[in-house]
């Protein structure tokens, strides 16, 4: 393996895992700050002890999700100097404002929001929280403008003399039609994916205590764990709705900008009208488009979600060898070997990638329905079924994240800053010459094996804390710290810490 | 001013902020294995107490470095490429030292455990001398100068960052680091802990004096222009006033020099490389300001940006020392609260 295709492997495995942690971040930090809101206007206790239990959660998750981002922000520079001086000018900004604007802003009031509880009165301390899931979404937002800039870039010109893209318009690069569909494409999938896992672990913890038939376990059982069951189940709706009308608006978009990618996502070889879209493929994808016979299609449907239209002329999806033939003419570039450029991505990876993204919000979908029926009217549910459903929902929409960014990457290659078709045609950037220059493959392969083997213990760690801090439940008892609920005579100076390390 | 210029000026503070917020927090996070004293159960004890000093301060304090480097990609992408793909190596060894060292905080006391808090330590100290050390071997190099080529690829390899001018640069952010840290748990801590801290600071300020004094000196002679001999000044006199200041128990004013001191190294230091990012070696080859500098427009775009908001950040950071401004003993620390082993291990879900 060269430097080239180590970076690759380097970027996709710590991407891949810092996007773990990424959406249960951004979805369950407003769940949790919703559940303390309950509280603080409510009173009643058993919004604090749900705020409590998932904050727990939320916290756990969180450090991973930091540790692993700056390894992130470092590596543009470090594997993939010759990107950033590419683009630098243009898609540095999006990274410094988010810096500024909102890791500032997470990290400071998370640490007021852990350590605080009796320090700030209730209401500082609810904004506290606030303020972390604002950050937090709009953190993904810059971010996003900037991963939406190398799908498809605007609002830069391009510098012959250093060969670089410039930022023209700060205005163009944040409203990218590509960022405001992926923005809420994201962010949907974030609500679904902390959606399933409060609903799915509440439901498991709502069935436990049922089963018990201990009547003080089974009232625990109705009055904290199934509203939380509620509020996993509405935000999956809520969510799972934005997720496919989003959905649908990508890919009307992916289709005008990346043509290539709609075919892959499709392994579509020549151009069709009324397109089917495939559920089911037999044969070698990995061998090109010929191997490729589609088992399971639903008739018009790809046509529908690239172009609006189910039949008919203005329903032609163009197929892999329409793109390679169009792109060879226009840009026909060479690779570092001098050979003409492949502009198709990995076949197997795009179509399989893409219908497990999609396939897989199958499991909130029916956890939702299910965790509805049985809650519905009041009643609590002993039904074990239910518990496994709940169990097994959990990662699906991590798994579904994870595959809609492969199949978004993936699906970009050989470009790691793709062609804006109606925009400038020197800026775009094939991703083997983005690579770092100056760092011998030795220098990555170490970096890749540190990474993969910290990464590796990190995810042990994480899961089994995860997961016995979930079994671990809400607490019994909760105990209003907020300075307001103390004592007058309670000396300060004196008590011990509300929370510590 | 130039913009590009006022950039450069903008990552030196962004640099200052960082390494005198996070440098406490290193200093904290090595005294680690130092400070505490007693029987097991009291050593304990006082380890907690030393991580709860910064604990709701430190990943704040880490965003400055995050913001650095989105600073630096922003408004010198050249430099951001040139220095982070030349420097592998050692930011590779940062940043699995930041990622062991803020897991270790976070879920120490996640699971009650001796043997888990040993592991959970030796990832703090390792993750706090590491970045300390080796902040000090990066800065030191770009003083000096490095190997470039033409196009602005660094050339020297890895070894040749490793020289003696670098080491000792090296061995200068560890003992200001040490030195703010231990004079960071005399101002936050009360009881016994506070004096021992004292009595580490007292020896910390004479060896800070020395080492970094001698590598200020250095650096200074061989590489500086003359204006930042006031940086060298405000060097000497911050770190002789910790001494006295903290031997009269002047917690506040001690923190505050030694604070001072970081300040001025980090003027020396951009001050000794400007008019370049990356001075080229031996008048070799160097990488500019101008010729690292992304466009006046984007330039413009981030300084509206920056003006906006870094001072709602100083506010809000501050606010949050205030919050907790107590000083904290060992009966503020609460019993812990983590699960234990056994219960880790056999989840049922
Ligand atoms: C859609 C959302 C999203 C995406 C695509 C990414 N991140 Fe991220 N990142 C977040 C959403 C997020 C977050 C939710 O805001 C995190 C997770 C946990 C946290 O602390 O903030 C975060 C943390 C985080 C941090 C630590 C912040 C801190 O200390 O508070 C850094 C430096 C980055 N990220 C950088 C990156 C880079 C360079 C990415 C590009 C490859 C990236 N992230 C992809
Ligand atoms: C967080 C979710 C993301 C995931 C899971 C993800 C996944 C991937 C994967 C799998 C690759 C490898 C593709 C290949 O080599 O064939 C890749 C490459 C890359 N991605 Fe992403 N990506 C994510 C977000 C981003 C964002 C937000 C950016 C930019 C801000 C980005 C920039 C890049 C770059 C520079 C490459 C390297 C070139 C390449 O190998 O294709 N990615 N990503
Ligand atoms: C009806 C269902 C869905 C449709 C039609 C759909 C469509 C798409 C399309 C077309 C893209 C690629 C955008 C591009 O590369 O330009 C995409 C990306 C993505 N999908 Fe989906 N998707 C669906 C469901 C889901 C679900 C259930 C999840 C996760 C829970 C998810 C998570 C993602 C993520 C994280 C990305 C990458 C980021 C982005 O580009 O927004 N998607 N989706």
């Amino acid at each position: 393996m060269d430097a080239l295709d180590l970076a690759r492997w380097q970027f996709a495995i710590t991407t891949v895992y810092h996007f773990i942690f990424v959406p249960l971040t951004i979805g369950l930090a407003p769940l949790v700050a919703g559940m303390q809101t309950a509280w603080v206007v409510t009173g009643n206790e058993r919004w604090l002890r749900l705020t409590k239990f998932f904050g727990k959660l939320l916290l756990i998750n969180f450090a991973l999700g930091v540790v692993t981002g700056i390894v992130q922000e470092f590596q543009f520079g470090m594997t993939w100097s010759e990107y950033s001086r590419f683009v630098g000018d243009v898609f540095g900004a999006p990274l410094a404002i988010e810096a500024l604007a909102a890791f500032f802003v997470e990290s400071v009031f998370l640490g007021v929001w852990i350590f605080g509880w009796d320090r700030v009165s209730k209401k500082v301390h609810l904004a506290c929280i606030w303020a972390l899931a604002v950050a937090t979404n709009l953190s993904a937002f810059f971010i996003l403008a900037a991963n939406s800039w190398m799908q498809h870039p605007v609002g830069a010109v391009y510098n012959p003399e250093t060969g670089r893209a410039e930022m023209s318009s700060i205005g163009e690069v944040l409203t990218n039609s590509t960022l405001w569909a992926a923005y809420p494409h994201a962010i949907a999938a974030a609500f679904l994916t902390a959606g399933t896992f409060v609903a799915g672990i509440a439901t498991w913890w709502m069935v436990r205590l049922v089963r018990t038939r201990r009547p003080e376990a089974v009232a625990t059982a109705r009055e904290v764990y199934r509203p939380a069951v509620l509020v996993g189940v509405v935000t999956i709706l809520v969510a799972g709705v934005g997720v496919a009308v989003s959905g649908d608006v990508q890919g009307k978009l992916m289709f005008e900008q990346q043509p290539g990618k709609m075919a892959s996502a499709e392994a579509l070889c020549e151009g069709e009208e009324a397109a089917a879209f495939s559920v089911l493929t037999v044969g070698d994808l990995g061998a090109g488009c010929d191997g490729v016979r589609h088992l399971v299609t639903i008739p018009g449907l790809a046509s529908y979600l690239g172009t609006g239209h189910f039949s008919g002329p203005e329903s032609y999806l163009p197929g892999v060898a329409d793109v390679q033939e169009a792109y060879s003419e226009r840009y026909g570039d060479l690779t570092a070997a001098g050979e003409p450029v492949t502009y198709t991505p990995p076949l197997e990876i795009t179509y399989w990638s893409f219908r497990l993204m999609i396939g897989l919000a199958g499991f909130s979908a029916a956890l939702a329905v299910a965790a509805l029926w049985f809650t519905r009217k009041g009643r609590v549910s002993d039904n074990l079924w239910l518990s496994r459903l709940a169990v097994a929902a959990i990662p699906a929409p991590f798994l579904a994240s994870s595959f809609g960014w492969i199949f978004t990457e993936v699906g970009r290659q050989p470009w790691v800053v793709a062609p804006n078709p109606t925009g400038i045609d020197q800026i775009r950037l094939l991703t083997e010459r983005g690579v770092s220059t100056a760092v011998p493959p030795g220098m990555v392969l170490a970096s890749m094996v540190t990474f993969t083997l910290v990464y590796g213990v990190l995810a042990v760690v994480w899961f089994r804390l995860m997961r016995r801090y979930a079994v671990e439940g809400a607490p019994d008892v909760v105990h209003d710290e907020s300075p307001e609920a103390r004592a007058e005579d309670a000396d300060d100076a004196d008590r011990p810490l509300s929370f510590a390390y | 001013m130039d913009l590009a210029v006022l950039w450069f000026v903008i990552i030196a503070v962004l640099w200052t902020g960082y390494l005198v917020l996070e440098g406490f927090d290193f200093g904290v996070g090595m005294l680690m294995s130092v400070l505490p004293r007693g029987r097991a159960d009291q050593r304990e004890k006082e380890r907690r107490l030393l991580v709860n000093t910064i604990g709701p301060v430190w990943d704040g304090n880490e965003v400055w470095l995050i913001t650095a480097a989105g600073a630096t990609f922003a408004a010198f992408p050249e430099w951001y490429a040139t220095l982070f793909s030349g420097f592998y190596l050692p930011l590779l060894a940062i940043l699995v030292a930041l990622i062991g060292r803020a897991v270790a905080f976070e879920y120490r006391g996640k699971i009650a455990d001796a043997g888990w808090a040993r592991r959970c330590d030796l990832a703090i100290q390792v993750g706090s001398w590491v970045p300390a050390v080796l902040w000090g071997v990066v800065l030191a190099n770009l003083v000096r100068g490095v190997a470039l080529d033409a196009d602005h690829q660094y050339v020297g390899g890895l070894w040749a960052l490793l020289n003696p001018f670098a080491l000792l640069g090296g061995l200068a952010t560890l003992t200001l680091f040490l030195l703010h840290g231990a004079v960071f748990v005399a101002l936050k801590t009360d009881g016994e802990i506070r004096a021992r801290a004292r009595g580490h600071a007292q020896v910390l300020s004479v060896l800070a004096a020395v080492v970094a004094g001698g590598w200020v000196l250095w650096a200074q002679v061989a590489y500086s222009a003359t204006w930042t001999w006031g940086a060298v000044a405000l060097a000497a006199a911050a770190l002789a006033g910790v001494a006295v200041t903290n031997r009269a128990g002047r917690e506040g004013w001690a923190f505050t020099l030694s604070a001072a001191a970081i300040v001025a190294a980090v003027v020396l230091i951009f001050g000794s490389m400007f008019p370049a990012v990356m001075p080229g070696i031996d008048g070799g080859e160097s990488l500019t300001i101008a010729e690292a500098a992304s466009t006046p427009y984007t330039l413009r775009i981030l300084t509206w940006v920056a003006v906006a908001l870094t001072p709602l950040v100083v506010l809000y950071q501050s606010w949050t020392y205030w919050v907790f401004r107590r000083r904290l003993t060992t009966d503020h620390i609460p019993a812990p609260a983590g699960l234990t082993w056994q219960k880790i291990k056999d989840a049922a879900f």
